[in-house]
C-alpha cells in the first residue's frame, strides 16, 4: 500500500464559482480534499482607477470612488475628500462633519450585514442571508431619501456633500435602530452561536497578530486577531473623538485567537458599536449649510498626502500627489481588501476546502475594491 | 518619535544612504533615500527598538514625469505609533528597486502591483509577476508616457 | 392490490405495468407538491413571499412552469464527459429512489409487494442511488463532480449503518421485517405509536433514524455532496435540463421515503391517531400521506435554518455519536425485552 502512487490536484476555484464573492480565481492544489497550496489570481474586475484619476479634475474623481468598494461607497468617498480636503487645506463645516460620519457608520452597517449574511451562505445557512439583506434595505431606503442613489452615490464632494439629510431622516434613522439591535440578538441565536457555524468556524484560518501585521492586515480581519486598532480611534479623523464607543476585538472565545469566528463575530460586534456612534451623532447634528465650504475649484497647491481611514474592511489610504493643476498628478488608493486578501495563501493551507470556503469569507473580500 | 528623529536616526546608521529630507512646507514629511540601500534600511528601521516600523502601510509607484520612476513607501509602527515616508527614485530605463517583501510581507503584491502599472523591477522578489493585467499586456499603464497598444487579441484597445 | 388490478384488468402483464405505475403518478404529484412547499416554507422562513404570480393564486404553478422549462431546456453533454455513464447515472439514481416505493405500505390494502423483508428490501434498493451519483461524478468529467461524488460514496455508506441499526430496534420488538405488521403493532390511538413510548428507547431510535435519514437523502445539514457554496453543485454540475430534473426528481422522491419509512416505523403508518376514527384502507392512504409530508416539512424546516457540516464532521457523527448509540440502543431494547419476557 505503501507504493501507492498518489497525485496532487489542482482546482481552479472561480473566477465563476458561488463563493469567491465576485470574479477572484484561487488556483488551490489540493491532496485530496486538503489544500496544500492556495494561490489567488486577481484583476478580473480591473479598471484602472488610478490611470482614471489622472484624467479627471479633484471633483471628478469622487464617483470612481464610490466603484471600488461597491458595498461601502460612502466609505470611499469620506477617504477620499478626507485627503483632497488635506491637500487643499480646508476645514469643513460640523455638520458636515457629522453627517459624514453617520452616513459612513450606516454604511459600515449595511456593508457588514452583506458580509456577515454571505458568509451564513457560505456555512449553508440560507436563511441568515435574507434577513440581512432585509434590514440593509433599511438602510439602503435612508441613503435613496439622501442622495437618490442605492448603492453608489456621490455624496461626499470635497468641502461638503452633495444634499443636506431630508426632512424625516432623524426619525428614520432612529427607528432603523430600533428595529435593528433586536435583530442583532436574533441573529447571533440563529448563526453565530450556532453549533454547527461554531464548529465550522473556530479554529479554521487562525490568522496570529504578528502574521497579521506583517502583511499589514486591517479592519476586522486585524482585529479578528486580537488587535486593538481602530483608525477611528488610533489615528483619529473628522468628529469621531467626539462619540464614546469601543472598539471590537476577537476574543478566541470559541476556539484560538484570530480563527474565522472571531473575524466574523468582530463585524457584528461592529455593528453595535456602529449603532452607538449614530446614536449619538443624530441628536447632535449641528446647524449649518452643508455646502458652505465647497471651494469654487479645486486646485490645490504642488505636494502629497497619505490620508487613510476606516472602511468597513479596513484601513483605506489615498496617496494623492497634486502638481499644482486641476487633475491630480497620481491618486493611489490602498485597498483594505487587497492587502487582505494577499495573506490568503498564509492562512489556508492544510484546511480542507469546505474551510478554504469559511477563510475567503471572513477575510470579507470586495472584488471591486481588490482589482480597483 | 516625530520625523527629524526619525531622521537622524536613520542618518546616524546609514550616513550616505539619505538624499533629500524634507519636513518644512510639506504636509507629509518625508526622506528620499538610496535605492541600493532601501532594504537595508528598511530592515534597520523595522527592527531597532526606537523606531519598530512594522507596519507597511502603502507601496506606491509614481512616475516623477522627470525621467524618473520611483518607490514610495508610507510606514507606520503599531508599537511607537509615529509614521514616516520613504522614496526611492531610479531612471525609468533602469527601474530596479530592491524588494522589501523581506521585511514587510504585505509589500509582495503592492510590488508586484507597481511592477505592473509602472514596470519597476523589484529585485529578489518571489513571485514578480503582473498582478491585475493580463500576463501578456504591453506597456506600463500608469507611466505619464504610457501609448495603448492598438489591439489585444484582435480587439481593438483605444475606444 | 396487484391481484385486484390484474383481477381488474385480465391480464398478468398489463396489471403489473399498470400497479407499478401507480406510486409514479404519486411521485410526481408529490414533486410538485413538495417543490411548491419548499418555494413557500423557505421563503416565509426567511421573511419573503415567494412566487406569487405564476397561476394568479400564490403561485401555484410555479413548479409546473419550472418543469416545463427544465423539459424545454438543452440536454447538454461535456465533450470530456464518458458518455455512457453519464447518460446513465440519472436513470440509476431514479430506479433506486423509485424501487423502494415497491414496499412501502400506503395503507393495509395498498402495498406494491407485500413481502417479508419489506424494510431489508428498501435499505436494499435504496443503496443503488450510490453508485448513480459515483457513475454521475465519474462520467462528468469535472473535479468538483468528483469531489461531489466521492463525498456522497463516504456519507452515504456511513449513514447506512446508523440507519440500518435503528431500523433493527424496531423489528426487534415488532418481530417482523414486513412493514405491514409494523403498521399493525401500532394500531390503536396515538400513544400506541413507538415514537411516544409504548416501547421505551424507540424515541431515541427515531432520532438516530431521522438524523441518519436526512445525511442518505443528502438534505441539509448534511448537504455535503451537493454543497453549493463549496462544490459548485457537486455531482450533478455538469447535467442540465431533463437529465438534471431526474436528479432532482430522485432527491424529492427520496425525501418522501425515508419520511414514509419514519411514519411506519414510528409514528403508526396508516393507522389512524384516533383509534377506529377514520381508518380503514382509503383513510390509511391519506394518513400515511399525511404523516410522510409532515416529515419532509421537517425536513424543509431543518435546511432552512441550519448551516452545513464539514465532511469530517459529518463522518464524526456517523460514527463516534450515531453508531454507537444506535448498537447501545438495540442493546438496551434488547435488555428490556428479555427482562418483560
Amino acid at each position: 500500500m505503501a507504493e501507492l502512487r498518489t497525485e496532487e490536484m489542482v482546482l481552479n476555484m472561480g473566477p465563476q464559482h458561488p463563493s469567491t464573492h465576485g470574479v477572484l480565481r484561487i488556483e488551490l492544489v489540493v491532496d485530496g480534499e486538503v489544500v496544500v497550496d492556495a494561490v489567488p489570481h486577481i484583476g478580473y474586475l480591473h479598471r484602472c482607477f488610478e490611470k482614471h484619476a489622472e484624467a479627471m479634475n479633484y471633483q471628478q474623481v469622487v464617483p470612481y470612488c464610490d466603484r471600488m468598494d461597491y458595498l461601502s461607497s460612502m466609505s470611499n468617498d469620506f477617504g477620499y475628500v478626507l485627503a483632497v480636503e488635506k491637500l487643499l487645506n480646508i476645514r469643513v463645516p460640523e455638520r458636515v462633519e457629522y453627517i459624514r460620519v453617520i452616513m459612513t457608520e450606516l454604511q459600515r452597517i449595511a456593508s457588514h450585514l452583506v458580509a456577515i449574511g454571505t458568509y451564513g451562505m457560505d456555512i449553508g445557512a440560507f436563511t441568515p442571508f435574507l434577513y440581512c439583506f432585509r434590514d440593509r434595505e433599511m438602510i439602503l431606503d435612508l441613503f435613496e431619501t439622501t442622495c437618490g442613489a442605492r448603492l453608489l452615490y456621490n455624496y461626499m464632494w470635497p468641502g461638503g456633500l452633495s444634499h443636506d439629510i431630508p426632512p424625516g431622516f432623524v426619525e428614520k434613522t432612529k427607528a432603523f435602530i430600533k428595529h435593528f439591535r433586536p435583530t442583532i440578538k436574533e441573529l447571533n441565536d440563529l448563526l453565530s452561536y450556532n453549533e454547527i457555524f461554531v464548529r465550522r468556524t473556530a479554529n479554521v484560518g487562525v490568522l496570529p497578530a504578528e502574521v497579521a501585521i506583517n502583511y499589514a492586515a486591517s479592519g476586522p480581519t486585524l482585529r479578528g486577531s486580537g488587535v486593538k486598532w481602530d483608525l477611528r480611534k488610533d489615528d483619529p479623523y473628522s468628529v469621531y473623538h467626539k462619540f464614546d464607543w469601543d472598539i471590537a476585538v476577537g476574543t478566541g472565545e470559541m476556539g484560538t485567537l484570530g480563527d474565522c469566528w472571531d473575524r466574523y463575530m468582530v463585524k457584528v460586534w461592529e455593528m453595535e458599536q456602529s449603532l452607538r456612534i449614530i446614536e449619538q451623532a443624530i441628536d447632535s447634528i449641528p446647524e449649518g449649510d452643508v455646502q458652505a465650504a465647497i471651494p469654487k475649484r479645486v486646485r490645490p497647491a504642488a505636494g502629497e498626502v497619505y490620508v487613510r481611514s476606516e472602511t468597513a474592511r479596513g484601513e483605506l489610504g489615498y496617496y494623492i500627489i497634486s502638481d499644482g493643476s486641476q487633475n491630480p498628478f497620481r491618486v493611489k488608493a490602498r485597498a483594505p481588501s487587497f492587502v487582505n486578501l494577499s495573506l490568503l495563501p498564509e492562512i489556508s493551507r492544510g484546511y480542507l476546502i469546505a474551510d478554504m470556503i469559511a477563510i475567503i469569507g471572513s477575510v470579507d473580500i470586495v472584488l471591486g475594491d481588490v482589482d480597483r | 518619535m516625530n520625523a527629524n528623529e526619525i531622521h537622524e536616526k536613520i542618518k546616524a546608521q546609514f550616513p550616505e544612504g539619505i538624499i533629500e529630507f524634507k519636513s518644512e512646507g510639506v504636509v507629509e514629511p518625508f526622506i528620499v533615500v538610496r535605492p541600493d540601500l532601501i532594504r537595508e534600511i528598511s530592515k534597520f528601521i523595522s527592527e531597532d527598538p526606537d523606531l519598530k516600523f512594522d507596519y507597511l502601510m502603502s507601496l506606491s509607484g509614481v512616475d516623477f514625469n522627470d525621467g524618473n520612476v520611483g518607490v514610495v513607501y508610507h510606514l507606520y509602527s503599531m508599537q511607537r505609533r509615529h509614521r514616516i515616508v520613504l522614496k526611492v527614485k531610479v531612471a525609468k530605463d533602469k527601474p530596479d528597486v530592491p524588494s522589501v517583501e523581506s521585511v514587510w510581507k504585505s509589500a509582495n503584491w503592492h510590488e508586484r502591483e507597481a511592477f505592473d502599472l509602472f514596470g519597476l523591477v523589484f529585485l529578489d522578489h518571489p513571485d514578480l509577476r503582473r498582478i491585475l493585467l493580463p500576463d501578456d499586456w504591453d506597456g506600463y499603464p500608469l507611466r505619464k508616457d504610457y501609448k495603448v497598444q492598438e489591439y489585444y487579441h484582435g480587439m481593438k484597445v483605444p475606444y | 392490490m396487484h391481484n385486484f388490478i390484474t383481477y381488474y384488468l385480465g391480464s398478468g402483464l398489463l396489471g403489473s405495468v399498470v400497479s407499478s405505475l401507480l406510486p409514479f403518478v404519486w411521485v410526481m404529484t408529490y414533486a410538485l407538491v413538495a417543490i411548491y412547499l419548499e418555494l413557500k416554507v423557505s421563503a416565509h422562513m426567511q421573511d419573503r413571499l415567494g412566487p406569487m404570480r405564476t397561476g394568479r393564486w400564490h403561485g401555484w404553478a410555479q413548479p409546473l412552469a419550472d418543469v416545463t422549462k427544465l423539459m424545454q431546456k438543452e440536454d447538454t453533454i461535456p465533450a470530456a464527459a464518458d458518455k455512457a455513464l453519464y447518460v446513465l447515472a440519472p436513470v440509476l439514481v431514479f430506479v433506486g429512489s423509485y424501487a423502494a416505493y415497491a414496499a412501502i405500505p400506503f395503507s393495509p390494502a395498498y402495498i406494491g409487494s407485500n413481502i417479508n423483508l419489506g424494510i431489508f428490501y428498501i435499505i436494499a434498493v435504496s443503496a443503488i442511488v450510490v453508485l448513480g451519483i459515483l457513475m454521475a461524478g465519474w462520467a462528468s468529467n469535472n473535479k468538483w463532480s468528483l469531489l461531489g461524488a466521492m463525498r456522497t460514496a463516504a456519507q452515504l455508506v456511513s449513514y447506512e449503518i446508523p440507519s440500518s441499526l435503528a431500523v433493527l430496534a424496531v423489528v426487534m420488538v415488532v418481530g417482523s421485517f414486513n412493514l405491514n405488521d409494523v403498521c399493525a403493532a401500532q394500531s390503536g390511538w396515538f400513544w400506541n405509536w413507538f415514537v411516544f413510548g409504548k416501547f421505551p428507547f424507540l424515541f431515541i431510535t427515531f432520532i438516530i433514524y431521522f438524523t441518519a435519514s436526512l445525511a442518505e437523502t443528502n438534505r441539509a445539514p448534511f448537504d455535503i455532496p451537493e454543497a453549493e457554496s463549496e462544490l459548485v453543485a457537486g455531482y450533478h454540475t455538469e447535467y442540465s435540463g431533463m437529465r438534471f430534473a431526474v436528479f432532482f426528481l430522485a432527491e424529492y422522491a427520496n425525501m418522501f421515503t425515508v419520511a414514509a419509512v419514519a411514519s411506519v416505523l414510528f409514528f403508526g403508518g396508516w393507522n389512524s391517531p384516533f383509534g377506529t376514527f377514520m381508518s380503514g384502507p382509503i383513510w390509511g392512504v391519506f394518513w400515511l400521506i399525511s404523516k410522510g409530508m409532515a416529515l419532509v416539512f421537517v425536513q424543509m424546516w431543518l435546511r432552512w435554518t441550519l448551516p452545513r457540516f464539514r465532511v469530517d464532521q459529518l463522518m464524526y457523527l456517523s460514527w463516534k455519536i450515531l453508531t454507537p448509540f444506535a448498537l447501545f440502543n438495540i442493546f438496551a431494547v434488547g435488555l428490556w425485552m428479555v427482562l418483560r419476557g
